[in-house]
Parts: structure tokens; sequence; C-alpha cells
């Protein structure tokens, strides 16, 4: 690709005009030379003999009439085994390599592979000499830590194509070329471990995508009880600050029952990031007896960084996300939060002087968020298994209105709404996901009857609740009270769970479905109460008893023997009113 | 070279234009006018026409006024001599001493790089039971004060600043009333606190723009002091008057506003000042604390909404003391699992408590019958206010989990508590 050149004309705040001459591509990667600095950015508009280019750096100190070097290539990343584990900026730049290079800061204009060159990997041939391949089709594979990393016929070769000649079983380097492939043309296309792929544009080199069906297990109950997931499903998770949306992602991140986990922070705090990145390399995944690192990748975009950088960050991770799903996958891109990308859309599409839209977000917001939300699902690969991609996004409205374009755009096109309530934050009811607003057009592995049985208890004691405060407790009647109470209790020992308990954090599957069965079982009792009083104590007594309860390892004798206290408890006071 | 131009172009608002070559992006500028030099940030270039924020208003400059392009993004010294000196928003001497030209340094420098941070785990103590109980400080945090006029937290930033065991303090003031500044120099002045103060002062009656470089540069001199290893701690009063300026020249831009006029930008402008917050591992460390005071006491406005997404927690302040729902230290849970094994318990467990009470109070309020158990919440919520929410409240953390449980002990029986039996067992007083 030849390489050309364009002059600034104009600069204002981090958009730049530059005029050129010869053709030009739409996202193309230009750089900006500045003496040694070389300040990456993008072509996002192009008018006449003038290119509107977004840089992903700080734009102080450029002038008019400095160079911009075009590529020739639209904006992409790097694949290749190795990219587990790994913590990167929006722009897949290392950032552990860039430390280790130049300390406690993020110079501008630096820019390092993404995968480890110097690596060599133990690659085993799947095809021979002879054998018809497409991209997507595996050429062989090499271990990546507790995965098979199967390396593929680039995605970006189109047609059929011959294999002319595959390494023997043996180490290669990333850049090493493993097999020759043949096209119809009798051309000759040598393939290495590694290849660039354009992070806007969609990886579809699987031959059939089909509808999510299988729970996508986070141990959280409050959401695989009542609001599942699945996976190759998308769902989100809209709140005001402060309810809890980071943690809830973190906890996910943690437990959940998935391959490999993406964590793409956008636009978000930098100490979030530095607590998984601090901490995942020593927690033991209990699946697999390895760290979590070995199945997460950071994709770290800060609020300080550029903004630019933050709007490639969400498809950088989309794109990385379907690379691994492309090896039979499971894997999950947990994306916060995607309001600090649609404001990066949106102040980039002010300074294009585009007419605004709703809270001056762009007009094309919808259709962006929408097709950043199809890039999950249940796919069948050439490799004859099936993969999935799974993605949770944060939403962060502003004042918590859920009627703000991003909310509302985002909702058309998930399959669960997990919104977090600022009341039950404050009530420190967490995790504060509103188990009245909230839905999932997903099933759950637990039996619908229960789930049924459990949410008309929650909406009942919602009604009395809300009748309770305009004629108050003494003009409820004990019926109605007891309802209220049952609401409450299902809610203080079912939906909210202790975030930094180790046992209460994560519950499996097993326990949710055993705990709810007796949970639902005391909600359709009739307790023959003869004051407010005694329904309250025995609800509070009971409450304690739970919550006892959910701290006990699953089936550890503490756990029977709590249990069996509870029995007791409950049966006792059926007894009495049966006696009477 | 230094090159000057005498035909300014346009003056809108306080921004003005002239045609010039070979101008950087965020480049500085002197403008003489018959009111004296002004200093002036490039914020715009279009071919050869350069648009300026001129930081001492447009306000008799006259369009043959000479512009000179100093060749330099904005800058500050940096010295020990710094200590216990009050500069204005351009970096110049507010006080009587000389003015420091040594140890130029860049303001709005590079960010941290996140590979580099570590988790915070130091816990600074205020001696306020709101803050050490309930939302811990924590070295490196970054954290609003939520206010309306009127509430005294200039005050309690004060209190923080003489309490708070850090190395150095840095104060920037954004739009500050005089007598709020006189306020913070004679307390530490008084506490003995100045020598190891920097003050960088733009008071309510300076031009709007000057304001927008104080964040800037009090937290370009706190990284340089945090990197010799010293503990820094940012006091930033208003930051509300800082996104202000920062709409005013926006709208004077042309700039299509976002929300309520506040530029687009508005998140990605806060977040770049509080996210220099950091521990380096190794070296200091910069903490930062902000006043934001909300319009009309509404949360939801621009400015405390885009702030609530950045920082780590916020505190309320209202009608005189931290309000316990809403505040929120996010980076609590790093260092009260440290301290004693029933600060979490007691910290959840009284909030909720006291939750409970306010709906108690409600029903009250709206003349209904009180039950047993919401005559128990109301003297629980009474004691609660007095004896912990009180601001004059001065006592360390572990005094005031002691008193907790004694709160808890007067009102209610260990069952009526959500609390976990090991921990009654050992805290419940007798």
């Amino acid at each position: 690709m030849d390489r050309h050149y364009g002059e600034i004309v104009s600069i204002y705040g981090n958009m730049i005009a530059v005029s050129f001459e010869g053709s030009i591509i739409q996202n193309e990667v230009g750089y900006v030379l500045l003496g040694k600095e070389r300040l990456k950015a993008e072509v996002i508009r192009i008018e006449g003999n003038t290119a509107y280019m977004q840089v992903f750096e700080s734009t102080k100190g450029i002038k008019v009439g400095e160079s911009v070097e075009f590529s020739g290539q639209m904006l992409s990343v790097q694949l290749g085994p190795g990219i587990l584990g790994k913590i990167y900026d929006g722009l897949q730049n290392p950032l552990v390599d860039i430390s280790a290079k130049y300390g406690f800061f993020l110079p501008r204009g630096v820019h390092l592979d993404a995968i480890d060159f110097s690596a060599r990997w133990q690659f085993t041939p799947m095809v021979k000499p002879g054998d018809q391949v497409k991209a997507g089709f595996p050429l062989g594979v090499v271990p990546e830590g507790i995965f098979k990393h199967y390396i593929m016929v680039p995605f970006g070769l189109a047609g059929d194509f011959t294999v002319s000649d595959i390494v023997a079983k043996g180490d290669y380097a990333v850049s090493d070329t493993i097999a020759k492939i043949k096209d119809e043309r009798g051309q000759t296309h040598a393939v290495t471990m590694v290849f660039d792929w354009p992070i806007k544009i969609p990886i579809k080199a699987y031959l059939a995508k089909r509808s999510p069906r299988q729970s996508l297990i986070t141990k959280i109950r409050i959401i695989d009880t009542f609001f599942p997931v699945v996976r190759g499903g998308t769902y989100c998770i809209p709140g005001p600050f402060g309810a809890g949306k980071t943690v809830l992602q973190q906890l996910t991140s943690r437990y959940a029952q998935i391959d490999i986990v993406i964590i793409a922070a956008c636009g978000e705090r930098a100490g979030e990031v530095v607590e998984t990145l601090r901490r995942f390399p020593e927690l033991i995944d209990p699946k697999t007896g390895k760290t979590l690192m070995e199945r997460t990748i950071i994709i770290c975009n800060t609020s300080s960084m550029p903004v630019a950088a933050r709007d490639a960050s969400v498809y950088t991770a989309a794109t990385l996300g379907e690379y691994y799903r492309q090896m039979g996958l499971e894997v999950l891109l947990l994306a916060d939060s995607t309001s600090r990308w649609a404001q990066a859309m949106r102040e980039v599409s002010g300074r294009l002087e585009e007419i605004p839209g709703e809270e001056a977000y762009p007009a094309y917001l919808e259709s962006r968020i929408a097709e950043f939300y199809e890039r999950s699902g249940v796919v069948d690969l050439a490799l004859g298994k099936e993969g999935s991609l799974t993605i949770g996004g944060t939403v962060s409205p502003a004042g918590g209105n859920f009627d703000e374009p991003v909310t509302q755009a985002t909702l058309k096109v998930v399959g669960a709404f997990h919104g977090l309530s600022r009341d039950r934050a404050n009530a420190r009811r967490f995790p504060s996901i509103d188990p009245l607003e909230s839905w999932s057009r997903y099933g759950s592995f637990v039996p619908s009857d229960l789930i049924e049985k459990a949410k008309a208890v929650l909406f009942k004691g919602n009604e009395v609740y809300q009748m309770m405060k305009v004629v108050g407790e003494e003009g409820t009647s004990i019926e109605d009270f007891s309802v209220h109470l049952k609401a409450d209790f299902l809610d203080s020992v079912y939906l909210q769970q202790n975030a930094f308990d180790a046992v209460d954090a994560a519950t499996s599957p097993e326990r949710q479905t055993h705990v709810l069965k007796k949970i639902v079982y005391v909600l359709g009792q009739e307790f023959a109460f003869e004051r407010k009083e005694d329904a309250r104590r025995f609800f509070y007594e009971l409450r304690h008893l739970f919550i006892d309860w959910n701290y006990k390892e699953w089936k550890s004798d503490g756990f029977r023997k709590q249990e069996a206290g509870i029995d007791d408890f409950i049966n006792a006071h059926l007894t009495v009113k049966s006696v009477k | 070279m230094k090159k000057v131009y005498s035909r300014i172009r346009s003056v809108v608002g306080n921004v003005i234009s002239v045609k010039a070559g070979g101008v950087a992006y965020e480049e500085l500028a002197e403008i003489r006018t018959c009111r004296g030099k002004s200093l002036a940030q490039v914020i715009r270039i279009e071919s050869d026409l350069v648009s300026l924020q001129v930081f001492a208003g447009s306000r008799g400059v006259s369009t043959n006024d000479e512009v000179r392009f100093l060749g330099h993004p904005m800058q500050v010294t940096f010295s020990e001599n710094m200590l216990g000196r009050i500069f204005d928003g351009s970096s110049m001497p507010r006080d009587k001493g000389p003015a420091l030209s040594a140890h130029v340094i860049e303001i709005a420098g590079p960010i941290v790089n996140p590979a580099k941070r570590i988790i915070p785990q130091r816990m600074i103590r205020t001696n306020i039971p709101m803050i050490d109980v309930f939302n811990s400080l924590v070295v490196s945090q970054k954290l609003p004060i939520f206010s309306v006029s009127g509430e005294p937290y200039n005050e309690l930033l004060a209190r923080i600043a003489m309490q708070a065991q850090v190395d150095m303090i840095v104060l920037g003031g954004i739009g500050l009333k005089y007598d709020q500044y006189m306020f913070f120099k004679d307390t530490l002045e008084e506490g003995g606190a100045l020598s190891r103060s920097i003050f960088f002062i733009h008071t309510a009656s300076d031009p709007t723009v000057e304001g927008l470089m104080v964040p800037d540069l009090c937290l370009a001199v706190a990284e340089k002091f945090a990197l010799k290893g010293k503990d820094v701690l940012v006091l930033l009063t208003d930051m509300t008057n800082f996104a202000d300026a920062l709409k005013e020249i926006s709208i004077t831009m042309e700039q299509v506003p976002s929300n309520r006029g506040y530029p687009g930008d508005l998140y990605s402008q806060l977040a770049a000042r509080y996210e220099k917050a950091v521990d380096f591992e190794g070296a200091g460390s910069i903490t930062v604390l902000a006043v934001t005071t909300m319009p009309g006491d509404d949360v939801t406005h621009p400015v405390p909404d885009n702030t609530g997404y950045i920082t780590e927690g916020q505190f309320y302040l209202r009608g005189g003391h931290i309000e316990p729902f809403g505040s929120l230290s996010r980076l609590k849970q790093q260092v009260n699992d440290k301290t004693r094994k029933d600060h979490r318990p007691i910290m959840d467990g009284m909030i909720q408590l006291y939750a409970q009470f306010k709906e108690s109070e409600e029903k009250r309020a709206m003349g209904f019958r009180m039950s047993h158990w919401d005559k128990k919440l109301l003297k629980y919520g009474t004691l609660f206010e007095s004896e912990m929410m009180n601001l004059s409240v001065n006592v360390s953390l572990e005094k005031a989990l002691d008193k907790g449980w004694q709160i808890l002990s007067e009102c209610f029986n260990p069952q009526e508590t959500q609390f976990r039996t090991d921990l009654i067992e050992e805290f419940w007083p007798k």
C-alpha cells in the first residue's frame, strides 16, 4: 500500500481537517506527524479534498500545515494467540508493556504491538495439502493457556481456497508462515498466525447464527432466577450513579460460568479497572483451577483518555469477542458504560456540526447501539462446534432518568433489562435491581411455577406497601400486612445478596432452586397471627435465620443444621396455628 | 521567535480571533489592552484564523491591541517555595510574595497508565463519624461534596483539611467569594496548616475564564509533589463554577449544547481533572475533594450528575450534616475490612434502620398511629442524628463504632436488627 500525505488545515478539540490529494477511505487511519510523535487519527468524514479526522490523542501543540500520513487501512486490531490476559487501551495498545517502557504516564503518540511477536507457540496442523478451506476454517491449533486457540484462514479472504502447504507440528512465532493457500484463480496466499481485522466490521466467518437458549449462570440470585441472561443474548443495566452498576459487572466478571470474559471499561474510572487487573491474577477460577486473568481480556479506556479512543474501545472489545467466539468458546462482553460511548459519539457529532437529535445525540445513535448489540449471538462454526458472544452493557442515564435516548435505544434491542433503582441503593438493598420494573425475555433454570408465585407475592406486597403509605399500618388488615412482610422477607433473604461475603456473593443454580423452594413454601403458608407485632416478630426472626443460612457453605454441616433449625421454626408456628 | 499581531478580527464573548500563522493548538498568547496584560489560550484554529479565550475577559479589548504568541501552552512553576503561597488563576502571586519562575512544568500533562495504578488501601481518618464509619475516605480517592448555596461546605472542607492526615494541601478556589477565601486562609493559618498549603484562588470578582485554569494548575503542582513522595490533598471549590465557565466558552464558540446549555464534552472535561487523583506506587498520592453546588438542590442537574459518574462516591451536605442516604464512598470497601470486624455490619445495619426510621417519621408526620416498632425506630433515629450525624461530633472511628452498638442496644432487641449472631454475641452491650 503506498503511503500518501495530507496537510492539516484546521484544529478544533480532537477534530482536525486535512486537505489531501488522491483517494482516501472512510474510517482510514492516519498519523499526525508532530516531531517524533505520531498521533493516530481516523477519517470520519470526507468532503471534496478535505478529510475530517478524529485524533485519538490530545491535540495540544498541533499546528496548521503539519503533515498527516495516511495508512491505507481502516482502524483495525491484531488477532492471534496471546490476547488473553492482556490489558489494552481502546486501540489495543498493551498497557502493561507501555508501563514497562515508559513508567507512570501514558505518553502521547506511543504505539506498541498488541501481540508478542517474539513468543513461540506450539502449532499442531489440522489440515493437509489439498484440503478445501474458507475464511474462518481452522488450519491448526495452538494452546493458549487453558484454551485451544485455532489458527484460522483470515476472515478477510473471500472465496474458496485449497491448502497447498502446511507446516509440521512445532513451535512457531505468530509472524511465521504456517500455511499457504491457493484461491480459485491460482493465486497463493501465505497465512501466519496473526492478521488484522477492521473493528467496525462484524466478523461473519461462521456457518449460521442461531437463537440463544442456554442459561448464562451469573450466580446472582435476582438475575439467574428472576431476570435471567442466556449465552449469546444481550442485556443492559441502566442505573443512576451509586446504584452499584460497576459492582454488579465486577461480580459477573468474577463468578459467571463462561469461558472468556472481556471487560470493556469505556470512559469509566481508572480505579475500577485497577481492582480487576490487580485482583484477577490472584483469584482462582474453581472451574479451571487457573487464575481468572487467564480467561479475561481488559479493554481499558478510562474517562480521562481521549474521547475518540473511547468510541473505538467498544468496537475493539466486540471484535476480540467475535474472534474468540470463532474458537468455539463462550464469550461474555461486559461494556461499562455504553453511555460514555454514546457521549463520545455526541462530542464528535457536535464538532462535525451535524444536526443534533434528542439531547444533542446524533441521529444515528439508535442504529449504532443496535449494531453493537447485534454483534452478540450463538453461531455454528466450521470447527463443528458452536460459540457464543453475550453482551451486557451498563447505561448511565443522565439524572438516573430512564427516558433518555441512550437507555431507550438500548431497551429496544436487548433481551433483558436489569434496571437499578436509587431508592433500593439508598436503603442498602443490593444488588439494587428493581424487581418490579426489570424484565427478561429469556427463561430461567428455576421452575417457572416457583418464580410466578414469588413474583406474585412481590407485586402484591408492593401494592399493600403503597396502600399502607396512605392508610397507615393501622388501616391495613393483618392478612394484607402479612403479604407485605412476606414480600419484604423474600426481598431480604433472596433478592438481596452480600457481595462482600465469600459464600453469599455467589449462589449456585442448585442452591438457588433449593432455597427458593423453601421460601415459596413459606410464602404459601397462612400464618394466623393475632397481632401485627407477632407477625412482624415472626418474619424478622425467620429473616434472621435465613440470612445466617445464606452465609453457610452449600451442603456443609452448618448449612444442614441451619436448615433444620429453619424447618423447626416454621413448623412450630404452623403447629400453633392448627391448635387454635 | 515570538510573533506579535495587532489586528483583532472579532471579539465575541470572551473569545477573540486573529489572523496568524504557525500557531499551535492550546498555545498561550499575551494580549495588551488598555486594562493591562492578560493571558489568552488558543481554542480553535481554522487555517490562518486563530480563536483565543481571553482569561481577563474581552472588556476593553480594542481591535488594534497587540497579541503576542508565547510559543508554549499554559505552564506553572513548581518548587518547595510555593508552600504557604497564594496564587491567582493565571498562577501569578496573589499575596505580596515574589513571582516564581523556576522549574516550569506543563499543566494538564499526560495521564497515568491504568496498569501502573494500585488498589487504594490507606484510609484517611477525619474523626467525622459520617465519613470514617459510614463512608471512609481513602488515599487517592476523588470525591465531591454535593451541596447547595448556604450550606457550610467550605467549613467542612476546611475541617477535613485540618484534621486529615496528609502531607500537604493544595486549595483551588473557582469563583470563590472573597470572605470564603479569607476564611480558608485564616482557618489554615490558625491551625498552623498554611505552611504546608498552596492556594490557587480565583475569586467571584475575577473574570470567569480565568477560573478555567485553576483545577489544572492545582493538579499539576500536586502531581509533582506526589511524585516526590508527598501525600497531597487537593481541595476544589466550587466545581460548578468551573463547569459554568466551560459552558460560557462553548456557547461563545457556537457549539451545539447537550443539556441545559452545557457542552457535550462536560463529562470528559470534568473527568480529565478528577482522574488526576492517584496513588503512585513507591511515591506519594493525590486525593481530591471538590465542592459541587447543585443549582436548585437538583442532583440531576448536569454538573452534579456528570460528576457523580466520574467520582468515587459523593458526600451530600444538607441541613448542616452529611446525609446518610446517597452519600457514598466507593473505595470504603478497600479499607473498612481492615479496621474492626464490626465496621461493615455497623455501617450497613445502622443505615438500614435509619431508612426505616425515615419511613416511620413520614407516617408520623401524616398523622398515623405509631406502632410499638415505630416508636423504637423514632427513638433510634433521634439518637442517630444527634450522636452520629451531627457534624460537631469529633471522635475516632473505634469510639464511633462503640457508640453505634450503644445506640442500637438502647433501642432494639438483637433479633430486630439484621446482624449476624456471632457479631451480636461479641459486640452487643450486655
